[in-house]
């Protein structure tokens, strides 16, 4: 079988999956929707209570949490849309212009 | 869930929904569909069905699934029948003892994909009484196409279909109230929710609806940045205001027992909630009062009934 990671525009349609099933769970994560960012969230940890009320609201699922703590953002699949920095109540995220994450 | 809501638990529990899907930025419906999975609890499976949506163009596009259940679309009106008939299949093969552990069916659709098109067949599956979930992302419009106007449209919504200008004021038609015709199915749960605050609200309705034998109905509001016209961070704000002016009330029905889950402690004037979205801009044009006033009549009126509904 071939995976989804394998498969592009230039994928024969013989090689592709029977009726176009997709039998690999998750495979969206494989595509880069990071590049859609115009405005692009910074997060200090230092200010972060790990309250964990952003984490839902995000869209696209790019706030990772790990062993009670929320680590910084997954920045393949964060779009850039604010809504994280608006519900924070601790200041913790702040949105910067442009969509290159500032590390 | 057998014990109380705990949203740092809840977070922490794998995504079944994921990143990487081509929803807009800020876009409602990723926050509702990925607040509803996570009631699932870890060891169930589940089976996601979808109405034609923009949910559907976007989380599902070969070689690409947002899902990490198994997902199943096949058309916008029909997407209750395809349900059902899944979870009829898994029935027969459970009672052979075909298949093991424990499967969920939850259909996804648009308010477009359930006020309208998929109506009927979402009023057959409730009445055939199969064991499934109907949650309608209701984003007042429909979206994918370019916000024209469905039936969940709210009065004086400005939408492609029904355009602001010397001829027409937005939409001239009331919104269907489509949980109340579904509680009128008798089906053993149904509720109204938002995602707002800390998601207590989505999540112990959606487990409701998911551990509920039978079929059971959620509506959830969907703010839409793009066809309510307001700035993509402010969704949550938004969501808040429809609840706290009583545009979109929170309440269920339980066996046919009326509760409402949320009261503002402050009920805000409707003004609150149409003010920061460009599709009432025009309601706030020298002249057009009126139509404040109307909207908030109609507030009060269907809160007043809600409110003998529920006995509060």
């Amino acid at each position: 079988m071939i995976y989804a990671k394998d498969i592009n525009e230039r994928t024969p349609w013989q090689e592709l999956t029977p009726g176009g099933e997709i039998y690999e769970p998750g495979t969206a994560r494989l595509f880069n929707t990071g590049t859609w960012r115009t405005n692009t969230p910074v997060f200090h940890e230092a200010a972060c209570k790990h309250c964990m009320l952003c984490v839902p609201f995000c869209p696209d699922n790019a706030i990772p949490v790990q062993d009670g703590k929320r680590l910084d953002f997954d920045f393949m699949h964060c779009k850039g849309c604010g809504i994280c920095e608006n519900v924070c109540p601790f200041q913790a995220i702040t949105m910067v212009s442009g969509g290159a994450p500032n590390e | 869930m057998s014990t109380v809501y705990n949203l740092k638990r809840e977070v922490e529990k794998p995504a079944r929904f994921t990143g990487g899907h081509r929803l807009c930025a800020g876009c409602g419906a990723g926050i509702v569909v990925s607040g509803v999975l996570r009631a699932l609890d870890n060891e169930d499976r589940a089976v996601v069905v979808n109405a034609t949506s923009c949910l559907e163009v976007s989380t599902f596009m070969y070689p690409y699934t947002a899902y990490m259940d198994s997902y199943i679309h096949s058309a916008f009106e029909n997407s209750a029948a395809t349900c059902s008939g899944v979870e009829a299949a898994y029935h027969a093969l459970k009672r052979r003892g075909k298949v093991e552990g424990t499967v969920k069916f939850i259909t996804f659709g648009g308010d477009g994909g359930t006020y309208d098109i998929g109506f009927q067949s979402l009023s057959g599956a409730m009445e055939r009484g199969h064991d499934m979930v109907y949650v309608c992302y209701d984003n007042e419009a429909y979206m994918n196409t370019g916000i024209q106007r469905s039936s969940s449209t709210p009065h004086f919504a400005r939408t492609t279909t029904t355009p602001v200008g010397s001829v027409g004021q937005g939409k001239k038609q009331n919104k269907k109230d489509l949980t109340e015709i579904l509680v009128a199915h008798n089906i053993p749960y149904a509720a109204q929710a938002a995602p707002i605050g800390n998601f207590k609200d989505l999540h112990t309705k959606s487990y409701k609806a998911i551990y509920t034998e039978g079929p059971c109905f959620l509506n959830v509001l969907s703010p839409c940045p793009r066809g309510w016209d307001y700035p993509t961070e402010k969704l949550a704000e938004i969501a808040r205001l429809a609840v706290d002016t009583c545009v979109w009330p929170l309440y269920e029905v339980e066996e046919g027992v009326w509760r409402l889950t949320y009261i503002p402690k402050k009920k805000l004037p409707v003004e609150d909630f149409l003010r920061p979205q460009g599709r009432f801009r025009h309601m706030f044009e020298k002249g057009n009062e009126w139509m404040l006033e109307e909207a908030q009549a109609y507030v009060d009126q269907k809160w007043e009934r809600l409110l003998e509904r529920t006995g509060a």
